[in-house]
């Protein structure tokens, strides 16, 4: 495989398609929609299923279905858009069937604007739609990171039967940078037990998310709650730069880590000891990792695009053990390497 | 080396295929390389702008405040760049369309008529690819000879008849600027 010039938005559709997407519907929002074309014009050619649907509404439920049926299944779409599926999306959940479903976030709220930022952080992560549930949100900072944890978002969707969220702000999704791209698999078409591929000869299945009997809806929730747990458990997943020696650190995530990571490396250059922590997991947060390094460092600067989301799960993990600051940007203004410089230099003191 | 290039113009003067031009070229040496256009809701005769770095080293921020080089094809793009540019930073104008000059002594500021060489060549739209010519030769953030190559793969079917005009935009652009 070869290093190529990748759009995010594309890469991710190249992505999923090598990772054996079956089927994906969806609605055309900026600065998603190239991600949306890339499939219209592959998808017919290779055999597989593409509709736009009439609506956001439609695309979540169309893709509920394909997922009840054992398709592997994606759909994407941008923060508005979004928040319209958050009703299938509860569906889904509480169905417990894999879904994959691509989020490259703009401006907020209300329809916003077209600009990248993280708005739509508190929506992902703390589950969305109504119900207790957490869909596993993956937050890529590169076009390579984007494609991989596309890639491996229909395998842990499958693991877990549940919502796997790739949530990319507008930048990544616009952006082009080298990738490489995972190769072309085949995937295991074997009975999982559970889709629904017609009962001739066999037990009927039912999948459902309504359960009239609180009790039965209860053992639906320990459920939910015990898959969550491993989860959490086993798919925790950030990056560490220049911590090793570091007296402060600063926490971003997606491309706010990257215009983070180009100012810690100016302050390096200063003499000031910070390095900087990257969740990718967003969802499950790497709640124990930042609680050891806010124990280690003496003061944490969270960098994110927008109000400060992340913030409060930084907040949860680190406790009141060290000072922690703030720098946002919102509405699709972006932060640059010398806007984060000085709150470095603040946090020091 | 880090090279953080701004190029900026009307919708249709192809800053971003400019930009795309040298993300290419900095792929095709083996370089560290990042896009980004803007991507507003541009209307016709609006302004559409990209960031291209091109480093030696793995890029943190793709996103570039103060660029060190910058191709500016039309009036706004200069008012918005020229005081941005980073010390010692090269701003290319296209002077066909820009009659302002920098007065800052601690950039490299070139005025170039591009869209008159361009035209000279038999081509106006190529303006774009002068100053992208005239940016090689002075910062030599790729080698002219991997620009062609890019412009063999990348120009279209429908415009292959254009490309050795393209090669000579290039090279009218470096021996201009040098």
């Amino acid at each position: 495989m070869t290093r190529e010039l990748w759009k995010g938005n594309e890469a991710i559709a190249e992505s999923a398609l090598r990772a054996g997407l079956e089927a994906y519907f969806g609605y055309p929002i900026t600065p998603q929609t190239e991600l949306l074309e890339y499939l219209a014009r592959k998808m017919p050619e290779m055999k597989r299923v593409f509709i736009q649907a009439e609506s956001e509404v439609a695309a979540i439920n169309m893709v509920y279905g394909a997922a009840a049926g054992g398709a592997r299944v994606m759909s994407s779409s941008s923060s508005p858009g979004v928040s319209l599926m958050q009703e299938g999306l509860s569906y889904i959940a509480a169905s417990e069937v894999p879904v994959v479903l691509v989020d490259i976030m703009r401006g907020g709220p209300g329809l916003g604007n077209i600009a990248p930022t993280q708005a739509d952080y508190f929506q992902l992560t703390k589950g969305g739609g109504h119900g207790d549930y957490h869909p596993i949100v993956l937050a890529p900072a590169t076009v390579q990171e984007a494609a991989d944890l596309t890639y491996e978002a229909f395998d842990l969707a499958e693991k877990y039967r549940c919502i796997v969220i790739v949530a990319a702000d507008g930048n990544i999704g616009q952006m082009m940078e080298p990738a490489e791209l995972p190769a072309p698999r085949q995937i295991d078409k074997r009975d999982r037990g559970w889709e629904l591929t017609g009962a001739v000869g066999r037990e009927r299945r039912i999948i459902t998310s309504l359960y009239m009997q609180p009790e039965d809806l209860e053992q639906v929730n320990v459920r939910l709650q015990g898959k969550q747990k491993q989860i959490e458990q086993n798919e925790v997943r950030y990056q560490e730069y220049l911590l090793d020696d570091a007296e402060y650190a600063v926490i971003a995530f997606g491309t706010a880590a990257r215009v983070a990571l180009t100012a810690v490396k100016w302050a390096r250059a200063k003499g000031i000891r910070v390095g900087l922590f990257r969740p990718i997991s967003l969802f499950p947060f790497p709640y124990a990792r930042v609680a050891e390094l806010s124990k280690k460092v003496r003061a944490l600067l969270v960098v994110e695009m927008n109000a400060g989301q992340m913030l409060e799960d930084v907040r949860l993990a680190a406790r009141d053990a060290l000072p922690i600051s703030f720098f946002g940007k919102m509405g699709g203004t972006v932060p640059f390497p010398d806007d984060v410089l000085p709150e470095i230099e603040k946090m020091v003191g | 080396m880090q090279h953080e290039i701004i190029i900026s113009g009307f919708g249709g003067q192809g800053a971003l295929f400019a930009g795309q031009l040298l993300a290419y070229a900095g792929l095709a040496e083996g370089r560290h390389v990042t896009w980004i256009p803007s991507y507003g809701p541009e209307m016709r005769g609006g302004t559409a702008n990209c960031t291209v770095i091109i480093s030696d080293e793995e890029i943190g921020s793709p996103l570039v405040r103060r660029p060190t080089a910058a191709i500016v094809l039309n009036p706004p793009s200069f008012d918005r760049y020229e005081p941005l540019m980073q010390k010692g930073g090269v701003l290319l104008s296209n002077a066909s369309l820009i009659a302002a000059t920098s007065k800052r002594s601690d950039i490299r500021a070139l005025p170039i008529k591009a869209n008159e060489i361009a035209a000279e060549l038999g081509a106006a739209q190529m303006a774009n690819v002068v100053l992208v010519g005239s940016l090689v030769a002075i910062t030599d953030v790729v080698r002219l000879e991997t620009l062609d190559a890019v412009l063999e793969e990348h120009v279209s079917a429908r415009h292959r008849d254009k490309l050795e005009l393209n090669k000579q935009a290039l090279r009218r652009g470096a021996a201009i600027a040098q």
